[in-house]
C-alpha cells in the first residue's frame, strides 16, 4: 500500500519546510495540505524538489458555493511511492489560481478541463481555452448554479 | 520556389482516429510541423450526470467511458465508493474481481494490437485480435448478460456468483491463449514492415513521460516502473506473482510491444486467481441507499489504458457532491503533438494507435 507522505514524516516537519500559511486539514483518506494560492507555486516546487513529488496525478476543482472553489491536486512520487493531496482555494468572484504547468507540464489539459467545466481560470497557462465544450458554450456545467434541464 | 506549410484535418470522422477525434495537422510536405488534437465530440457530461444520481447509479456510466475495459472501470468506481464508506468485500468477490479485470485487460490489449495492425495497413491482424477477444466477451456474456457494458462489479462485491462451469471455460481460454499469442507474434510482431514502421519512431524519454503525467503502457514503455497494481496495490493484487514489463526507448514499438507482454502477465494473474478462489458469499451487507459519511476519497487503479482515478466528495447525502474521473486516455493524448512533430503523416496514425485513446473516456 503506498502511503501518504505524512506516514513517513511528521506534520510539523512538513509544515516547517513548506513555510507559512500552509495548513493541514482532515485525517486519513481526507487529509489534505491547504495552501493559499499566492504561495501555491512555491509550495509545489518545494514538494517536487525536496519530497520528489515528480508525478502530478490529477487536477480538479470542487464548487463549495459561498466558500469559493477548491482546486484539488493529487501528487504522487514515483521514486518513493507516496502520495499527497494539495488544495488551494479561490473565491467565487475571482475564480483564478496560478497554473502549475511550469512545475508539471502535464497539467496542461487537466487545467483546461477545470477551466472549461468549472470556470476556474489558471493564471499564466499557455493556452487557457475550453477543452471539451465548444467555444461558444455559455456557462460552466460543473458549477452548482448550473442546473441540468429536466428531461423532455 | 516559394513553399509554405498547410493545414490538413484528420477526422473527426476518420477510420484511424479510434472514434470521433479531430487532429489538425500542420504539414510541411509530408512532415508534420504541428498536430493539434481537438476533443469533446463525445462529451456527455458524465461527471455532472453522476452528481445528480445516487452513488450506485454511477456504475453503469463508467462502463461507457473506456468501453473496451468496462470491468476495470466498474472496479475503480466501486472500490472508490467502498473506500469512502469503509466497506469490506468478501474474499470470493475479490478474486472474481481480479479475474474479470485481468480478462478485460487481455481483451482490451487484443483490440489495441489488432487495431494498430489495421492502422498500418494489415487488415488480417485486426481480424485475429477481434476473433480472440470474442472468446472473452462470450465469457463475460455468460457471466452478466452483456458483452461490453457489464455493470457486474457492484459496491460491496459482484452482482452474482460465477455460473456453473464458468471457471472451467476460463481455464480453457487460458489454455488456448498461448496459441493466440503465437499467432500475433508471428503475424504481427514478427512482421518486418510493422517493425520498420514502429521502431525508433516518436520516442519519449522517461523524464518527459513523468512530467507529462503519462501513465499505463505509454509511461512504462519509456522505462518508468510505475504500475498502480504494484505501487499502490488495491483489492488483493498484492497476493499475486507477476511482473511489470518495461520498455527502453519509449518509441512506438515499445508502446506497442508492451501490451503484448502485459497480456502474458495478466494470464499469469488469472491462473493464480482461479487456483486460489475460495467458496463463500460474493456480496457484503450493503444498505439499499448508500449515504457515505462526509469526506472525500481519491482511488486509482491500473486500467489497460493507464492510471484511472476517481475523486469522490460526499456531503453525507445520497448523491455525490463531486464525482470526478482522472482519465488516463485523455492525459496520454496530450503527447500526440510533441510525439508527432517531425514525423511523417503516416506515422501520426501509428503514434495515435500506440497512445491508444478511447474517445469515450477522453471526452467523458
Amino acid at each position: 500500500m503506498s502511503m501518504s507522505l505524512l506516514e513517513k514524516i511528521t506534520t510539523d516537519d512538513l509544515l516547517a519546510s513548506l513555510g507559512q500559511d500552509v495548513q493541514l486539514l482532515g485525517e486519513g483518506a481526507n487529509l489534505s495540505v491547504v495552501v493559499p494560492k499566492e504561495r501555491l507555486i512555491a509550495v509545489m516546487e518545494e514538494l517536487l524538489k525536496n519530497y520528489s513529488f515528480d508525478y502530478l496525478g490529477d487536477v480538479t476543482a470542487v464548487d463549495r458555493g459561498e466558500s469559493g472553489f477548491e482546486v484539488v491536486y493529487h501528487l504522487f512520487s514515483i521514486s518513493n511511492k507516496y502520495e499527497l493531496r494539495v488544495k488551494t482555494i479561490t473565491t467565487q468572484s475571482e475564480a483564478e489560481v496560478p497554473t502549475v504547468t511550469s512545475v508539471w507540464p502535464g497539467a496542461n489539459w487537466m487545467e483546461r478541463e477545470v477551466y472549461d467545466l468549472m470556470g476556474v481560470a489558471f493564471a499564466g497557462h499557455p493556452d487557457m481555452t475550453r477543452l471539451l465544450l465548444p467555444e461558444e458554450f455559455e456557462g460552466h456545467p460543473l458549477r452548482k448554479t448550473f442546473k441540468l434541464q429536466p428531461r423532455a | 520556389m516559394q513553399t509554405q506549410t498547410f493545414e490538413l484535418n484528420m477526422g473527426p470522422q476518420h477510420p484511424a482516429t479510434h472514434g470521433v477525434l479531430r487532429v489538425i495537422l500542420e504539414l510541411d510536405g509530408e512532415i508534420v510541423v504541428k498536430a493539434t488534437p481537438v476533443i469533446g465530440y463525445l462529451h456527455r457530461g458524465i461527471e455532472k450526470i453522476c452528481e445528480n444520481r445516487s452513488y450506485v447509479q454511477s456504475i453503469p456510466f463508467t462502463d461507457r467511458m473506456d468501453y473496451l475495459s468496462g470491468m476495470n472501470n466498474n472496479l475503480a468506481i466501486c472500490q472508490a465508493i467502498e473506500k469512502l464508506m469503509a466497506l469490506e468485500v468478501p474474499e470470493r468477490a475479490e478474486y472474481i474481481r481480479v479475474i474479470t479485470a485481468e480478462l478485460n485487460r487481455i481483451a482490451s490489449h487484443m483490440i489495441t494490437i489488432g487495431v494498430l495492425a489495421l492502422d498500418l495497413g494489415g487488415w488480417t491482424g485486426m481480424v485475429y485480435g477481434f476473433r480472440d477477444r470474442e472468446k472473452i466477451l462470450e465469457l463475460f456474456n455468460k457471466l452478466c448478460g452483456a458483452r461490453m457494458t457489464f455493470n457486474y462489479i457492484r459496491v460491496g462485491g459482484v452482482a452474482w456468483d460465477l455460473p456453473d462451469g464458468w471457471i472451467d471455460e476460463c481455464r480453457q481460454f487460458l489454455k488456448e491463449l498461448p496459441e493466440m499469442l503465437k499467432t500475433y507474434d508471428e503475424l504481427i510482431m514478427g512482421n518486418e514492415i510493422i517493425q520498420l514502421r514502429l521502431k525508433g519512431v516518436a520516442p519519449l524519454s522517461a523524464e518527459r513521460a513523468i512530467a507529462m503525467s503519462a501513465s499505463g503502457a505509454v509511461l512504462r514503455a519509456s522505462g518508468v516502473d510505475y504500475d498502480v497494481r504494484k505501487a499502490n496495490p488495491y483489492g488483493i493484487y498484492d497476493r499475486f506473482d507477476f511482473e511489470v514489463p518495461l520498455g527502453t526507448d519509449g518509441d512506438n514499438w515499445d508502446r506497442f510491444y508492451l501490451r503484448y507482454l502485459e497480456i502474458i502477465q495478466s494470464a499469469r494473474i488469472i491462473e493464480q486467481a482461479l487456483e486460489g478462489i475460495p467458496e463463500g458469499p460474493v456480496m457484503a451487507k450493503v444498505p439499499k441507499m448508500l449515504r457515505p459519511p462526509v469526506g472525500e476519497v481519491y482511488h486509482h487503479v491500473e486500467n489497460p489504458r493507464g492510471d484511472l482515478g476517481f475523486y469522490l466528495v460526499s456531503d453525507g447525502s445520497p448523491k455525490p457532491y463531486r464525482w470526478h474521473a482522472r482519465r488516463p486516455a485523455m492525459i496520454n493524448l496530450q503527447l500526440l503533438d510533441e510525439l508527432s512533430r517531425g514525423t511523417f503523416i503516416a506515422d501520426v496514425v501509428a503514434t495515435l494507435g500506440t497512445l491508444d485513446p478511447v474517445l469515450g473516456e477522453v471526452d467523458c
